[in-house]
């Protein structure tokens, strides 16, 4: 089962896609949730904040989401987040490139609030069945 | 033109074999022939001189156009450009606005939808037991009473939602004038576009039409794929992604 409690934060700089972000995950019974603007106001959150979850775009200003994720993995007290990536990047060269660098999921934008659903349950499946 | 010679001696120009032929005829008293030879060298000279004269008239024309669009390019650089760019500004502005109208009006509603429908599911289920004639007198009051709240909320709140539903309408208006903003940029762009065609023209460099070229290096964002434009290496939507993704083994 998935734990409705749990800590997401909302990566991206537009924030009429994070309040969007925010509202599906509400419809889906997530309620604690936080936002960052791109990866580099991102990370100190993620790394003082307790977080379950990182929902993160690509495209940014100063730290972009591949880094992030990057970041993320590097660091010894995150490395285990699980992250998916919600963007308009749609080459296939980088979707492998964000799975290489340790992406749990990828949503091609433009998408709806089914596939939200499948993701998550699908990412928070998986890490249930290899625990 | 360098024409292969029957003879062994080497070429000898135009105006060289008119000269020595003037020698000759004048060496020999051939008044006649001396004139006609005089009258070929003049004309012969005038003719390059009309050459370079058409050379040089090119040349001018052609820096004259160069100038032209210089200026027009100065104009667009120093005007147009930076107009564009403020457009532009407030293209993003507006259909910022518009989406954050648009979700505040929902967010708003999302919440009362939410409890009304709790409400109805409750009243409905005491409703029931009171037609099947299982609820005492007492209950059946704050029923009663509570059925009246209930319809007041629901016509005032649906009331609520009509102004909201009204408002997400007409924070679509951006769309016209957005759309009649773009055009503009786009009109403005082709005209860069043809200006800088002709410029480089004009600098006479052959260039081969839209060489297949890979500017960008893979982690270098594309951002959003635009229908009709997308090439073998995007994919076409989640259903790719997945597939690419279980291809990876996820």
């Amino acid at each position: 089962m998935l734990n409705k409690e749990m800590k997401i934060l909302i990566v991206d700089d537009f924030s009429t896609m994070r309040r969007i972000i925010k509202n599906l995950l509400r419809d889906l019974g997530f309620n604690n949730t936080a936002e960052a603007d791109d990866g580099k106001t991102a990370l100190p959150q993620l790394q003082s904040g307790r977080f379950d979850f990182l929902i993160t775009d690509w495209n940014m200003p100063a730290m972009n989401g591949l880094d992030l994720l990057k970041a993320v993995r590097a660091d010894p007290k995150l490395a285990g987040l699980p992250v998916l990536m919600v963007t308009a990047e749609a080459k296939r060269d980088q979707i492998v490139e964000a799975a290489n660098a340790g992406i749990n999921g990828y949503i091609v934008k433009p998408f709806n609030a089914v596939t939200l659903k499948e993701k998550i349950e699908k990412i928070f499946e998986r890490i249930e069945a290899n625990a | 033109m360098a024409k292969r010679s029957p003879r062994p001696k080497p070429q000898v120009s135009p105006l060289l074999a008119a000269a020595r032929e003037l020698v000759a005829k004048a060496e020999a008293g051939d008044e006649e022939g001396t004139a006609q030879v005089l009258e070929q060298l003049t004309r012969m000279r005038g003719d390059t001189l009309f050459e370079e004269l058409g050379k040089l008239t090119r040349q001018l024309h052609e820096s004259l156009n160069s100038f032209r669009t210089d200026a027009r390019l100065i104009d667009i650089a120093a005007r147009k450009i930076p107009d564009a760019k403020d457009r532009l500004g407030y293209v993003i502005s507006m259909t910022e606005q518009a989406a954050h109208r648009t979700l505040t009006a929902v967010e708003g509603r999302i919440p009362v939808i939410g409890d009304l429908q709790t409400r109805a599911a409750d009243l409905r289920e005491r409703w029931g037991r009171l037609r099947r004639r299982r609820m005492g007198a007492e209950e059946f009051r704050a029923l009663s009473g509570e059925l009246d709240g209930f319809l007041e909320c629901v016509e005032q709140e649906m009331s609520r939602t009509h102004s909201e539903l009204t408002e997400v309408l007409m924070a679509q208006e951006f769309q016209d004038l957005t759309g009649q903003i773009l055009r503009r940029v786009i009109d403005l762009v082709h005209e860069v576009e043809a200006h800088l065609v002709d410029l480089v023209r004009l600098s006479g460099e052959q260039r081969e039409e839209s060489a297949d070229e890979q500017p960008t290096g893979n982690s270098e964002p594309g951002g959003p794929v635009i229908p009709g434009h997308s090439g073998a290496d995007v994919v076409s939507g989640q259903d790719d992604v997945d597939e690419l993704l279980s291809g990876l083994g996820f």
